[in-house]
């Protein structure tokens, strides 16, 4: 067995997702399945291979960094239409921090 | 004008310059039709007439003032529901931002709309992209206009059946494993999948950042290669979007195929491929090698590790974009007694079982203890990946393979295996990782009627190859074969 119900738990946690017990026990058996599956990559060998964690860089060679420029958005009306507890111009969260 | 009657891009121009039609019935009429088939197959989540017609009527008054009309002036097109569009809602087929309308447009969208087209609405799709059948959406799934008890593929269904169901002339789809070339093949309708970088990512919405493109649908190869012409190029709003010059990809349609080099690589026609699959991919590589090109046995031998890579740096990245769902600033939100549980709450009952297994594997796979073993080593072996793609483009001028080794299947047929799910996406999620172009072409229909694609895949930026390659193959009857 690759991951065990504590480890969803654990997991879940960290990525701040309630799940049910039900959720659990599926996604640890589909996530033993897939972690199974992924084991393949050990059979070859990739030291001394360098990681590639962006494709653009390397074909197109012009991800520069620009100059940082002040653009003015006068957006925060219509954003804060779109949110569940808005105080404008905040958003309200539930309490963080005790009397 | 026949009822739901296909309309490629140049034949809406020619209604339009001989004023068959004007641009408000043309898109009347095709909301007409939506309203008409919608019910059934589920495309659009999202109508927005307010904003086609104003933009409808601004056609109009040009063609009365015989003002030059820009490229796609007049036509409908759909995009899909991961790409913001400003007023109009844009849920990414998830619960999570039901309601959520974007404050401004994708680079995409603006273009499209500059270039004249006409935003019918949004198209359903996997939940943020994440599936290969579209019944990870929360609002149902799309049905296949070809068959209608079978999936669309996924996760950009809904921008392929629209086309396919002639309920729009172009859609605007997305990619990361495969989702705009495998519905584009499950549906029976030209896909491409630009080179990372070709096209501006500026709205929209995130599921792997190193991995996501936008990319076209359309009836024909020629309209996939107009709409690229208005969409790909640099924006300064994407620091990933590359300088390369955009050619003119209808211009150079009508060269020969002679002398062309194409490779087949044996490892891409082993265990799993759908033997009726396979002889329509043969077909197709015959029709090609009549067009002229020349077929080379390649080797791409990091294939069968393609699926396991993708998967980990997919939901790894995936596991961190979507963290921004929190309940706070979009969306509907769970109360809870603590920040820390509104969190849970919002995020667990907004989030469907596909999305929540895959920010549990990313969150697993980034994890302290693991990332070296998971995270790190799915970064070597895309290098890996990578190199086959580039050594390769050194002995031949674009790779053919099936887009998807079996044809659509039936609704629900599925859904229980996620991992047999997963390793469907073997022949796409290569050029993912590659980060290369890659377009899916048909390539004639198995007996029971459905549709084949066949995929060609190109060196980066090599777009304006694989559309005259794919226009070539359409020319010369591949959708027949």
């Amino acid at each position: 067995m690759k991951i065990s119900k504590e480890d969803v738990l654990k997991v879940a946690a960290l990525a701040n997702l309630e799940l049910s017990a039900e959720e659990v026990d599926t996604y640890r058996a589909h996530l033993d399945d897939i972690l199974t599956y992924i084991d393949k990559l050990n059979e070859i060998d990739t030291s001394g291979v360098e990681p590639l964690t962006q494709v653009v860089a390397a074909s197109a060679g012009d991800s520069a960094l620009r100059e940082d420029v002040v653009v003015r958005a006068d957006i925060i009306t219509e954003v804060l239409q779109g949110a569940p507890d808005p105080e404008a111009p905040y958003f309200r969260v539930p309490r963080v921090i005790e009397k | 004008m026949s009822a739901g009657a296909t309309w490629t891009i140049p034949e809406v121009r020619a209604a339009l310059d001989a004023r068959k039609i004007s641009a408000r019935e043309l898109v009347k009429d095709f909301y007409a039709r939506i309203e008409k088939r919608n019910a059934e197959l589920n495309i659009f989540l999202a109508l927005s007439p307010e904003r086609a017609y104003a933009q409808a009527d601004k056609i109009d008054a040009a063609i009365a003032a015989g003002d030059a009309l820009p490229s796609l002036a007049g036509v409908p097109v759909a995009v899909k529901d991961v790409i913001s569009t400003h007023g109009i809602p844009t849920t990414c087929g998830s619960l999570i931002l039901k309601g959520y309308r974007p404050p401004y447009d994708a680079t995409a969208v603006t273009r499209l709309e500059q270039a004249g087209a006409i935003v019918l609405g949004k198209t359903n799709c996997d939940e943020f992209a994440m599936g290969s059948s579209n019944e990870n959406s929360a609002y149902g799934p799309v049905r296949n206009p070809v068959a209608t008890d079978h999936v669309p593929g996924g996760s950009s269904g809904g921008s392929a059946a629209a086309v396919a169901a002639n309920l729009a002339v172009a859609a605007l789809g997305t990619d990361t494993g495969g989702s705009i070339r495998q519905p584009g093949s499950f549906c029976g309708v030209p896909a491409l999948n630009p080179s990372y970088g070709r096209v501006s990512r500026y709205g929209l919405i995130a599921y792997a950042s190193s991995l996501d493109r936008i990319g076209p649908f359309a009836h024909t190869v020629r309209d996939a290669a107009m709409v690229m012409s208005v969409i790909a190029g640099r924006d300064p709003r994407d620091s990933t979007s590359a300088s390369v010059p955009v050619p003119d990809y209808a211009g150079g349609l009508e060269r020969s195929l002679h002398g062309l080099r194409i490779g087949i690589p044996d490892d891409y026609f082993g265990e799993g491929i759908d033997p009726e699959v396979r002889r329509k991919i043969e077909a197709g590589i015959a029709l090609l090698e009549k067009l002229g090109c020349k077929r080379v046995s390649i080797r791409m031998p990091n294939t069968e590790y393609a699926i396991a890579a993708y998967y980990i740096i997919a939901t790894a990245e995936a596991s961190s974009n979507l963290a921004r769902y929190d309940g706070v600033r979009y969306g509907p939100r769970v109360p809870g007694a603590t920040l820390i549980e509104m969190y849970q709450k919002t995020r667990g009952r907004g989030f469907g079982a596909e999305v929540k297994r895959r920010i549990v594997l990313g969150t697993y796979v980034l994890s302290a203890g693991y990332y070296d073993a998971y995270y790190l080593k799915g970064q070597k072996v895309r290098t890996l990946i990578a190199r086959d793609f580039r050594e390769a483009f050194e002995k031949v001028d674009a790779i053919v393979t099936p887009t998807s080794p079996v044809p659509a299947f039936r609704l629900g047929e599925r859904t229980a295996n996620p991992l047999q799910m997963y390793l469907a996406d073997i022949y796409t999620v290569t050029g993912s990782l590659a980060g290369v172009p890659g377009i899916s072409v048909p390539s004639g229909k198995t007996s029971s009627g459905l549709p084949v694609g066949l995929q060609i895949y190109g060196p980066a930026f090599g777009e304006d190859r694989v559309l005259h390659m794919a226009h070539a193959f359409e020319q010369a009857g591949g959708q027949e074969l």
